[in-house]
């Protein structure tokens, strides 16, 4: 059984070592290069279906809880129609950390699985340790999500309001705070804040 | 006999008067009868410049001089004492919530807000351009008093 195995891999393994017969160099070349675009294009267009919206909230989980609570809120409806997706706040944009994300996110899908928040009840049971897992994220990468689209250098205080202003010209500019210091839960409903930093 | 016309004089002189008094009420509907959609007044923009106004009257709960979208006030969390609590206040120099608010129904003070006071919006309200709908002839107690001073004795 394994000597079969092995014979075959050893066959392969000469075919692939030994220079082509019938085949042109330019053949190869231009095949291997077509062959390329072909799986890089549809390897990201997979990974880019992953990231859409339609694909997060295709599961219930999903669907009935954060991204219920996301409707009555800023970023999913407001007076210029500008609004975020999923993943614009939970992956990340460059493509080395996306792609480390994602591997992350083979964990949600054993989640799924074994239905580890399938009823709202468990959903809330867990929501603190979710919660504490993205401001910890976050925190980490100084607030990277938020910043895709609210850049900082770009931050004109005179038209924030005297509070927020006062706040993002010191606090934020300093470095000491970041976005997610102060704006949790503008996205989702929060867990139970006793205890945590700057709430009650 | 006569005491079924005196029942259907009654019951239409009511409905008549009903009818009346309906066309002159001030509704929301602007007058307009059931099988119509009034025009709803434009939403009021809610004042964001941190000036507080005047109270109307002595107990009067403070009106919020700023904006209050999305702020949560759960079992959760309470957005509001995450800057006016008493114990966050220094840091954000918003004013600390009344002391009243720490104290149960039996005057006993808590550690923490009261459960019958912990629901800001209950009671405090966003500052907006609105117009009064109804004039309002309410006078203020001090002016009551001065007027009351101010006027010859007899």
């Amino acid at each position: 059984m394994f000597a079969k195995l092995k014979n075959t891999l050893l066959h392969y393994w000469g075919v692939l070592r030994r220079p082509a017969v019938h085949y042109s160099l330019g053949f190869l070349v231009m095949g291997g290069f077509i062959a390329g675009i072909i799986f890089w294009g549809g390897f990201n267009t997979a990974m880019e279906a992953t990231n859409s919206e339609a694909f997060c909230t295709g599961c219930h989980e999903m669907e009935t809880n954060v991204y219920a609570e996301l409707k009555g809120t800023i970023h999913f409806t407001n007076r210029s129609g500008v609004r975020a997706i999923c993943s614009d706040c939970h992956v990340p944009h460059e493509w080395t950390a996306k792609m480390a994300r994602k591997m992350q996110a083979s964990k949600e899908v054993w989640g799924k699985i074994f239905g580890t928040i399938d009823t709202r009840e468990k959903f809330l049971d867990k929501r603190l340790e979710l919660a504490q897992h993205e401001w910890a994220r976050l925190k980490a990468n100084d607030s990277l999500e938020c910043r895709n689209c609210h850049n900082f250098d770009y931050m004109d205080f005179t038209r924030q309001s005297k509070r927020a202003a006062e706040q993002h010209s010191t606090s934020l500019a300093s470095g000491e705070k970041t976005c997610i210091d102060c704006h949790k839960g503008i996205a989702h409903e929060l867990p139970d804040m006793e205890g945590v930093e700057g709430w009650q | 006999m006569n005491k079924l016309i005196t029942a259907v004089f009654v019951s239409l002189s009511v409905l008549i008067t009903s009818v009346v008094f309906a066309q002159n009420t001030a509704t929301l509907r602007h007058g307009l009868s059931i099988d119509q959609d009034a025009e709803p007044d434009r939403m009021p923009v809610v004042q964001n410049d941190d000036i507080k106004r005047k109270r109307s009257y002595p107990m009067q709960p403070p009106t919020i001089p700023h904006k209050i979208d999305g702020y949560r006030v759960d079992t959760n969390s309470n957005k509001c004492l995450s800057c006016h609590s008493r114990n966050l206040s220094s840091d954000s120099q918003a004013p600390m919530v009344s002391v009243t608010h720490y104290m149960d129904r039996d005057g006993n003070f808590l550690a923490s807000v009261s459960p019958r006071r912990y629901f800001c919006s209950q009671c405090h309200v966003v500052q907006t351009n609105a117009k009064p709908h109804v004039e309002s002839d309410f006078v203020d107690l001090d002016d009551l008093l001065k007027a009351a001073q101010s006027k010859p004795k007899e």
